[in-house]
């Protein structure tokens, strides 16, 4: 990620310090993690100690400080889904792309995470790839759908 | 600035307006027992074990006094039975953290607590944040910080400043009621910049 990107997010909100959240999301979301040298323009530009931005993007769990796959893959572990099998989908799921929750593969294709709840307990069990939700999945589909993502 | 009449502890205490209660019992010699205050520091209510009943509004509650304002009128218990059992539980809690706090083990004993109630988690920090908001507010250097949240919470220094500034300050090293401090410093010393010398 270049500085130029990173200014240009900055810009769009305004080089306000309050939207410190806001600018870290949209990096987090254009680079799919946050690199130090985007944290240190973040905190030059903003006027921001770097204390504060390390407090900040350890305590939400969608910053991530460690490089993330192209796709993210997210299985619900939720009680719904527990019940119709979610460990199932994710040992499936973990056999196919080879990592385990919180891991990305080397090629930076995937990363996979659990997540307790996504609210649509009565599709479970649910995989959601890229904010795309898979819905009352088997494991035998599993490898069909993630042929879809390159 | 106008000036407030309350009652702490049957005593009436005359404050001005904006006080807070730890500071209108500080001013008559009241002593309520606290961890993360600093007067030189803006409140910060994170230990809690200044907490103290009080009556306002018609109803009793328990609040902070390091963080709430005086009121005209407000009636404050300092040392009720409620309160030793609160501060007798946070004592306990934090000793899980920081055994050997010598403030900590003071408390204990005034307050009858368990040093052993708890599972021993010995992180030996109670976030009272004393470090953090001393390096950011008085110094601004802002050389340390918490990371990450709940029971995984912690300080941490950022190398890049620590070594530009930390050799020469370590004020907050006395402000730590517990050793953390002094230990996170260390370890962070022997993992980022093992070369330099002190």
């Amino acid at each position: 990620m270049t500085n130029d990107t990173i200014d240009q997010i900055i810009d769009k909100h305004q080089c306000e310090a309050s939207s410190l959240i806001q600018i870290l999301l949209d990096i987090q979301s254009e680079n799919h993690w946050l690199p130090k040298e985007a944290l240190e323009r973040v905190s030059e530009k903003l006027n921001v100690p770097m204390s504060q931005i390390q407090h900040i993007t350890t305590f939400y769990k969608s910053f991530s400080l460690v490089p993330r796959g192209r796709h993210e893959v997210h299985v619900c572990m939720g009680t719904a889904c527990h019940v119709r099998g979610a460990q199932r989908v994710l040992d499936t799921v973990q056999e196919q792309i080879g990592i385990g929750p919180g891991e990305t593969d080397v090629d930076l294709k995937y990363s996979l995470e659990t997540v307790n709840c996504i609210g649509c307990c009565a599709l479970g069990p649910v995989m959601v790839v890229d904010g795309e939700y898979h819905g009352n999945i088997a494991p035998a589909q599993i490898a069909d759908t993630l042929k879809n993502y390159e | 600035m106008s000036e407030l009449l309350l009652q702490i502890d049957g005593r009436e205490v005359t404050a001005r307006s904006g006080a807070t209660i730890l500071e209108a019992a500080q001013s008559v010699g009241i002593s309520i027992p606290t961890l993360c205050h600093h007067e030189k520091l803006e409140p910060h209510g994170g230990c809690r074990i200044c907490s103290v009943e009080v009556d306002a509004r018609g109803r009793t509650s328990v609040v902070a006094a390091c963080l709430y304002p005086v009121e005209q009128d407000l009636v404050v218990r300092t040392r009720t039975s409620k309160l030793e059992r609160i501060r007798k539980s946070l004592v306990e809690m934090m000793m899980a953290h920081a055994p050997d706090s010598e403030q900590l083990q003071a408390l204990a004993l005034e307050y009858g607590a368990d040093s052993e109630r708890f599972e021993k988690d010995a992180s030996f920090c109670i976030h009272c944040g004393l470090c953090v908001r001393y390096c950011a507010e008085i110094k601004k250097k802002n050389a340390v910080g918490f990371i990450d949240r709940g029971p995984r919470k912690e300080i941490c220094f950022i190398p890049e400043i620590a070594s530009k500034e930390c050799w020469e300050c370590k004020e907050c090293f006395p402000l730590c009621p517990t050793s953390a401090l002094q230990a996170a410093f260390v370890l962070i010393k022997a993992l980022s910049f093992p070369d330099s010398k002190e």
